[in-house]
């Protein structure tokens, strides 16, 4: 009987455990999740924008703002989401609204910032933004954003990354990200609820 | 032991139960880009319906080599400075044999590679085909923007609406064939280029490229 005492301990610890599992997930995880969307886009990171103004997480203040991440070399998605970005701002602009754009680059190795400044000049509203490679993975972090380097069998090198555009608010605080490829409509609703 | 067994068995699925039904109940986190959400594989059949991004030009004009029919194929407009640019086709193999691309050439570009792009919960993968697109007899394969494609690497030269890109195909079994592609204008990109020229609905469904 002493094996059936032993049962019951171990049933009640599992209860126990149970208990706690449910408690995080409904209490303690959801609270994380807020502090850490809230903290996208903060930290230490100096880049130069070709307005050659500096790129700091003081960016993201004083504005709504949109954030995207990509490279020059990119295939289809980078120069798709510059497209699409210029049909937001020409919306943007037909009802006088503003949304400051950055598109940072993965990329740094190749992505200078004169490369860049050609690459987005097209694009009113958009502004591109690089710097040292280090600065460059800091801010990576900080919005929590996938970039990573792919070799390719030539000796080259392409980069897999993040295609979705990130909404802050004027105060900094990230909001929410429009997907690659999302219907202009939809998006747009997403931009009007940050101005 | 077998009862001890049982019960932590028993216990377990409780546990399990128990969480997955609070969790369902649990307040929705903030979205969060970088938490992948499981069953999220947004692979390349949802782009495959959102594109129909096949220029006209090339449509007209078949290229035949061996069993392979090579329609629609075009490239696009490349943005100021951007040093690479796609090729796109439908292939068609109305052989019996299988049949696979295996290189390109081009004099606009120092190489030309043939790849295959994805997307994957929200992260754009490429990668590079290193033994060809496979032609299977009797298949059509379609390079299109979003999936497979050829990619002109380190560009000579932008391309600009109206030039054409002259490459060379070499198929492990049909040979090589020259086509001589349009260059498409930028999908989607002609309104913001255009500056005041685009309004509301005509971005809705047009920059789906891929």
């Amino acid at each position: 009987m002493a094996n059936r005492k032993h049962t019951f301990v171990v049933a009640g610890g599992l209860a126990l455990l149970a208990l706690f599992a449910a408690l995080w997930m409904v209490a303690v995880l959801p609270k994380m999740n807020r502090t850490a969307a809230d903290s996208l886009g903060m930290g230490d990171y100096t880049l130069l924008t070709t307005d050659r103004t500096p790129f700091t997480e003081d960016s993201l203040k004083g504005g709504p703002s949109a954030v995207f991440f990509g490279f020059t070399h990119c295939p289809e998605v980078c120069p798709t989401t510059l497209g699409d970005i210029a049909g937001w701002q020409a919306e943007l602009a037909d009802q006088g609204k503003e949304l400051k754009t950055f598109f940072v680059t993965v990329d740094p190795e190749r992505d200078t910032i004169d490369m860049m400044q050609e690459y987005v000049s097209w694009v009113p509203g958009v502004v591109g933004v690089s710097g040292p490679e280090d600065e460059i993975k800091k801010a990576i972090l900080s919005f929590r954003v996938y970039a990573q380097k792919v070799p390719l069998k030539n000796g080259g090198y392409t980069m897999d990354h993040s295609a979705f555009v990130m909404l802050f608010d004027k105060k900094g605080r990230f909001v929410q990200t429009i997907s690659y490829g999302e219907a202009f409509d939809t998006a747009m609703k997403k931009i009007d609820a940050l101005l | 032991m077998t009862q001890l067994n049982q019960t932590t068995l028993i216990a377990g699925l409780l546990l399990g139960l128990a969480t997955t039904a609070l969790a369902e109940d649990a307040p929705k986190p903030i979205p969060f880009p970088p938490v992948k959400q499981g069953g999220g594989m947004n692979h390349m059949g949802q782009m495959e319906q959102m594109d129909h991004g096949n220029y006209d030009h090339g449509m007209h004009v078949a290229e035949i080599v061996g069993d392979l029919e090579i329609t629609g194929f075009y490239s696009r407009e490349t943005l100021p400075n951007a040093p690479v640019a796609g090729g796109f086709m439908t292939i068609t193999n109305s052989g019996k044999t299988d049949d696979r691309l295996i290189a390109a050439s081009s004099d606009i570009a120092e190489r030309v590679e043939i790849h295959e792009m994805a997307m994957e919960n929200d992260v754009m993968r490429m990668r590079e085909l290193p033994d060809g697109l496979s032609i299977p007899a009797g298949a059509t394969v379609e390079l299109k923007p979003g999936g497979f494609h050829i990619m002109f690497m380190d560009l000579n030269t932008g391309l600009s609406q109206g030039d054409t890109v002259t490459v060379t195909l070499e198929f492990e079994q049909a040979g090589e064939t020259t086509l001589t592609m349009p260059v498409a204008p930028r999908q989607g990109a002609m309104g913001g280029m255009g500056g005041a020229m685009g309004h509301g609905g005509q971005h809705g469904h047009q920059m789906h490229g891929g």
